[in-house]
């Protein structure tokens, strides 16, 4: 883990896919989420047509906040005239994504390799 | 011969920066785990818990920090209470949009109150709106 992304990890640019992970496993906390979209924002900033794939592989617990700020990552992303999917939600955080009916706006995959196919 | 565990009831308050909520969180999944509760259910009860804490901050509070969330649970083998009250003004929930509107769906707000009505089995706001009691019976909620 490098200085500046102490709340994700990025890997695998050479795919040309920012491959973005998360060191918490609880994404609840107020300043823990500010800083999470600001290592985000920053990463997809630095991309001219940003493809980005976020795995929850390591998450077990969102709060709706968190659930805000992804909202605000896929506006980001799109504005530049990229693409965000997901991956790799554990049940009960899905459960979440339906009720707030957001797996309609998230392009949501089982696996980071089926999200990786034609991305 | 298994033991039935004795009632849990906690009271705690918080400040804007929630500073003790996870170590609060922490004794009540051991609770909710000594009572049978299942993973499933220590989320969605964690998550109601969250959301009514941080709208009362938030919110309620403005996180002003002078003002103070008061937070009691209680845990029996059978239901969870939960009670959240901030020193705010209150509101009205049902002036509050509806965040799974299509038109709404970008909007990054009101999905803290839905999700706490989607997995408890009750919830309560007491007039003008700064106390929130809610309940989870085991078996009829998500």
């Amino acid at each position: 883990m490098s200085a500046g992304t102490a709340r994700i990890n990025i890997r695998n640019r050479d795919t040309g896919v920012l491959q973005i992970g998360f060191a918490e496993k609880r994404i609840s906390d107020a300043l823990v989420i500010q800083q999470i979209g600001e290592e985000i924002g920053k990463a997809v900033d630095a991309e001219t047509k940003p493809r980005v794939l976020l795995s929850f592989r390591n998450v077990d617990f969102l709060s709706s906040a968190a659930l805000s700020m992804l909202i605000g990552v896929n506006t980001r992303v799109k504005s530049k005239g990229g693409k965000l999917r997901l991956a790799e939600i554990k049940p009960d955080i899905y459960q979440m994504f339906k009720i707030t009916k957001l797996h309609s706006l998230f392009d949501i995959h089982d696996s980071v390799e089926d999200a990786l196919k034609g991305f | 011969m298994t033991e039935t565990p004795l009632p849990f009831e906690s009271t705690a308050s918080f400040g804007p920066e929630a500073d003790g909520l996870a170590d609060f969180e922490a004794t009540l999944d051991a609770a909710l785990e000594a009572h049978g509760y299942s993973e499933s259910e220590l989320f969605a009860i964690r998550l109601a818990v969250e959301e009514a804490v941080a709208n009362g901050i938030n919110h309620g509070n403005r996180r002003d920090p002078n003002k103070r969330v008061a937070l009691t649970c209680r845990v029996d083998s059978s239901e969870v209470f939960v009670v959240v009250e901030d020193e705010g003004e209150g509101f009205d929930p049902g002036a509050v949009p509806d965040p799974t509107d299509e038109a709404n769906i970008e909007i990054p707000s009101g999905r803290g109150l839905m999700l706490m009505g989607a997995y408890m089995s009750d919830v309560r706001y007491v007039p003008p709106g700064n106390r929130v009691e809610m309940t989870y019976r085991r078996g009829t909620s998500e």
